[in-house]
């Protein structure tokens, strides 16, 4: 088995599905007759937006869960008839971990070898193995709970292998995770397959498609492609541009853009617009002196999957035309952060974060979960106190000044924290009300909004119940219904899919060229490269501070000609490791 | 400005609790519950008793004896012995929780006017019933004794008691037992209601979401305060529907000091409520931190046993317990008609408490935001 070759193992399904149907309750299939194979010594990747359907798949493929139709057969056995011979063969890692968080990592190992049984003999040499193959091996005292993102990926990773399987399930492995740890784990999944071993690795990410020998695209419960990735990115081959030389003016350049007729999708990449065009048409020119050049770019997998989804919403944000523009008064910075620190015992998550955000700017606080970007951002919208340093939102600090401050700031948080139990409308009503809107103007602002994002005949649905595009918009539309001239945006669309994160950033776009200030945190390479400027927030500090493009320019090099905001993100990180070391 | 915050507030409080099916199902499932549990099963009127009798005597007395003991509503059965073993062995299985043992010469002496001796046996294992059934037989022996001629002589000379039972005439159960469920309702859907309200919205998320809203911290406690006192006071109006009208319990005194000092009640356990729900991250902690503080809060409040005969360390704890008030004000206000006065003496506690945990839970909300 360790040395089958490529093609000969590639042909072996290990696991078959057709025509799988999976329906929870009365909502929309989950899964809608998906057909597909997993083969061996290969990284099939399943890729889709949150809610596609990707852990209910995983969840058939074990055994755990049958599906209402059709079959799922895993290395030779069908799920409905020999699960046990299934989850003795494969190794599963689900979203969060598994873990036992008040145990050691060899105290993790170990239940895991009991319960999978592995023969005592076997458990020294099988640890040593694993410890080393993850970089775990310093940690075997710390208790589970205490590792990093990155390193409970590793040792969830490590769990799984301990009875070496012959297919790995991978439930979003790169969730949470910073982006060197996501690339220490590729490689290690990597050299599993060199072994003949099948791999499965869920992702939300679409950069991570990219990497896949095989990728499964799903959304919605449909199984929209199946193929290589670089079958998916043939299909806008040649059809992909990257606009430079709009200075300054890149947002409402590419709101016009995206209007025009042959332009199937386009977002911002730092100073420059990606433009994805219909086939054998070049991007439209302009009739400014500004000149834009067009250059041809490499295709996207994201680029396909919009384009397979019929192209990205139009570029007209209904809701930043309604908008009162907000005009420069003096140039004081609208948000500003001055040594900002916090420490917890002796633990400090945030260490003197200082910067400025001028007025009708996107800041992006980038970094991994952990790295402190929440907490920074956190202490600026006054959820926690700093322990030194200080902070001030239109020249407020908001942990001391009154509710007319805040009246000022629309806040979104992570993961569309609305009342779920409440109706849209009641949702609506709830945010107009604590934010001071009333009569009429309560009413104008509430139909604006249904009108807008297209909340008629959904009124009295329960937020919970929403689709999660649904719930995205519902979340922006309670944030900025009183008409906000900050807006503080918290990881805003990772996990959803790109036409929701397209109508989405459309919005912000708008309302940033009529002067509203945006702070956004983001783990997601390509959410920074909407901002103007991003914080590079590593281990409590702000390693890097700039415009995508500087940050870019600052790591490119002979091996790195283009180097994407990732590569910029992990030599940043890298480097400040090696100052620090030395 | 303030007021149509607050009132979005205490609108979403409502429609949060009554739109969630688990919501819904705390405000009907336990109260419902708690009222056929606690007003059926949990009496503390010692019935259906069954005695054994070990009769050694042949005489006329010892049969009298017996058949008025048969006599009583309190006795289910009575059985016959043969042998003194007989009697241990009946008391050690549970069989009976009380035996007789009339002497062999019971009626002789009786006859004789000499003093005549009954033995009684109790299962200590069930002291409170079996200091009851004590009770009973001792009192129908003394009757029966009253009919000797030893007695009826000494008739002339003896003092004879009369007993009344004012407020409740009959002794009647359910007349003490409801309106302590109107307190004891009260307590439990204000603790529960508040204490899940801010746990669920950290759980959310949505937590935070208030907290940068414009909303001020006592506005957010005013707001989360009011709507559980509402449904609160909709529980109590159900209960004292329910005494009332199903279980016939006078209402002798005036709603409107009842209503009156239930608001100030409310608030102190509401208030208990937001403390819990600020000391606690999940629901899960907020619902065990809310029973951790009843069921000792139900036991030393007068409820089921009496403040007085605790011992006397215990007693000045009962003294924090907004429950022990409450109580004194509805069995007053249903079974005699309480004066305003006593009301009054125990509602300033009550306010007391309420502006304690009312306070302490807004500090420890802010503290919470270091």
């Amino acid at each position: 088995m360790t040395s089958a070759p490529d093609n000969a193992s590639a042909a072996v399904p290990f696991v078959r599905l057709s025509s799988v149907s999976k329906r929870f309750g009365e909502a929309p299939p989950a899964l809608d007759s998906i057909d597909g194979v997993i083969a061996g010594g290969r990284i099939t990747g399943l890729v889709g937006p949150d809610g596609a359907g990707k852990t209910t798949l995983i969840r058939l493929m074990t055994g755990l869960m049958l599906p209402d139709q059709g079959t799922v057969e895993v290395l030779g056995y069908d799920t409905r008839r020999d699960p046990a011979s299934i989850q003795a063969a494969i190794g599963y890692m689900p979203q969060r971990f598994g873990l036992y968080e008040d145990l050691s990592v060899q105290e993790n190992l170990d239940l895991y070898a009991d319960l999978r049984g592995l023969p005592l003999a076997e458990r020294g040499r099988t640890f040593a193995e694993l410890l080393e193959f993850t970089d775990l091996a310093p940690f075997t005292t710390r208790l589970a709970g205490k590792l990093s993102g990155g390193m409970k990926q590793k040792l969830g990773l490590a769990c799984a292998l301990l009875r070496k399987p012959r297919l790995l399930l991978l439930d979003e492995p790169g969730v949470g995770v910073d982006p060197i740890s996501r690339r220490d784990l590729w490689k290690m999944v990597e050299n599993l397959t060199a072994e003949g071993i099948g791999v499965l690795w869920s992702t939300a990410y679409l950069d991570e498609a990219e990497a896949c020998d095989h990728v499964l695209l799903l959304n919605q419960g449909r199984l929209l492609f199946s193929g290589s990735p670089h079958e998916m990115t043939g299909r806008v081959e040649n059809r992909v541009f990257r606009l430079s030389g709009t200075v300054g003016r890149r947002r409402e350049r590419l709101s016009r853009l995206l209007d025009q007729e042959g332009v199937v999708d386009g977002v911002i990449q730092g100073e420059a617009i990606r433009l994805v065009m219909k086939p054998g048409l070049t991007p439209p020119s302009f009739d400014e002196a500004s000149s834009p050049r067009a250059a041809a770019a490499q295709p996207r997998f994201e680029d396909a999957f919009v384009d397979m989804l019929g192209g990205g919403p139009g570029g007209r944000s209904q809701l930043a035309e309604t908008q009162r523009p907000f005009t420069a008064d003096g140039g004081r910075p609208v948000i500003e952060a001055r040594g900002l620190t916090k420490r917890f015992g002796d633990f400090t998550a945030a260490d003197n974060i200082t910067f400025d955000i001028p007025r009708g700017e996107i800041f992006g606080l980038l970094g991994p979960n952990g790295a402190g970007k929440s907490t920074t951002f956190k202490m600026l919208c006054g959820l926690l106190k700093p322990t030194a340093g200080e902070g001030r939102v239109a020249g407020f600090d908001l942990r001391r000044d009154a509710a007319e401050a805040r009246n000022r700031l629309g806040y979104m948080a992570q993961k569309f924290s609305l009342y779920g139990d409440l109706s849209v409308l009641q949702n609506l009503n709830f945010f107009a009300g604590v934010y001071g809107l009333s009569g009429l103007r309560k009413r104008e602002r509430i139909d604006l909004m249904t009108e807008i994002f297209d909340f008629r005949g959904i009124h009295d649905m329960s937020a919970k119940d929403l689709p999660l595009g649904l719930k995205q918009r519902l979340a922006l539309a309670c944030a900025v219904l009183h008409e906000p001239e900050v807006l503080f945006l918290d990881e805003p669309t990772s996990g959803v899919d790109p036409i929701t994160r397209r109508e989405f950033w459309t919005h912000i776009n708008g309302l940033v060229e009529k002067g509203v200030t945006v702070l956004v945190t983001t783990h997601f390479m390509d959410e920074a490269e909407y901002c103007d400027r991003i914080s590079l927030i590593y281990r409590g500090r702000s390693i890097a501070l700039g415009s995508p493009d500087e940050m870019k320019a600052r790591v490119a090099g002979k091996d790195l000609p283009d180097p994407t905001m990732e590569d910029a993100f992990i030599a940043l990180v890298q480097g400040s490791e090696a100052k620090e070391a030395a | 400005m303030w007021w149509g915050r607050l009132k979005a507030l205490i609108v979403k409080e409502l429609l949060a609790v009554l739109r969630d099916p688990k919501g819904r199902t705390i405000l009907i499932g336990p109260p419902i519950i708690q009222l056929l549990v606690f007003s059926y099963a949990a009496t503390l009127e010692v019935k259906n008793v069954d005695l054994m009798v070990l009769n050694r005597d042949n005489g006329h007395w010892s049969q009298e004896l017996v058949q008025q003991i048969g006599g009583s509503p309190t006795f289910r059965s009575i059985r016959l012995a043969d042998r003194p073993a007989e009697i241990r062995a009946a008391i050690d299985n549970q069989r009976v929780l009380a035996a007789l043992e009339i002497g062999p010469t019971f009626s002789r002496d009786i006859e004789a006017g000499k003093p005549a001796e009954v033995q009684m046996i109790l299962d200590g294992r069930r002291s409170n019933a079996s200091q009851i059934v004590s009770g009973y037989l001792s009192r129908i022996v003394g009757a029966l004794s009253a009919e000797t001629p030893a007695g009826k002589r000494a008739a002339s000379e003896a003092i004879r008691v009369e007993a009344r039972n004012w407020f409740n005439p009959n002794l009647t159960f359910q007349w003490f037992m409801v309106p302590n469920l109107v307190a004891s309702i009260a307590l439990l859907i204000g603790l529960i209601v508040t204490a899940l309200s801010v746990a669920r919205e950290r759980e959310l998320g949505t937590f935070d979401q208030l907290i940068v809203s414009p909303l001020r911290t006592h506005e957010i406690l005013i707001g989360k305060l009011i709507p559980p006192m509402m449904i609160g006071l909709f529980h109590i109006t159900i209960y004292i529907l329910a005494a009332v009208f199903v279980f016939g319990v006078p209402l002798r005194g005036s709603l409107l000091l009842l209503y009156g000092s239930a608001i100030f009640y409310l608030a102190a356990v509401v208030g208990l409520g937001l403390f819990i729900s600020a000391l606690s991250m999940t629901q899960q902690q907020a619902i065990l931190g809310a029973f951790l503080f009843m069921v000792p809060a139900m036991l030393l409040s007068g409820f089921a046993t009496p403040i007085e005969n605790m011992p006397s360390w215990l007693q000045p704890v009962t003294l924090i317990n907004p429950l022990r008030y409450f109580l004194v004000i509805v069995k007053g206000v249903f079974l005699k008609d309480i004066p305003l006065a006593e009301v009054v003496h125990q509602t300033w506690p009550l306010c007391l408490i309420a502006v304690v945990t009312l306070s302490s839970a807004a500090w420890l909300f802010r503290r919470r935001l270091e």
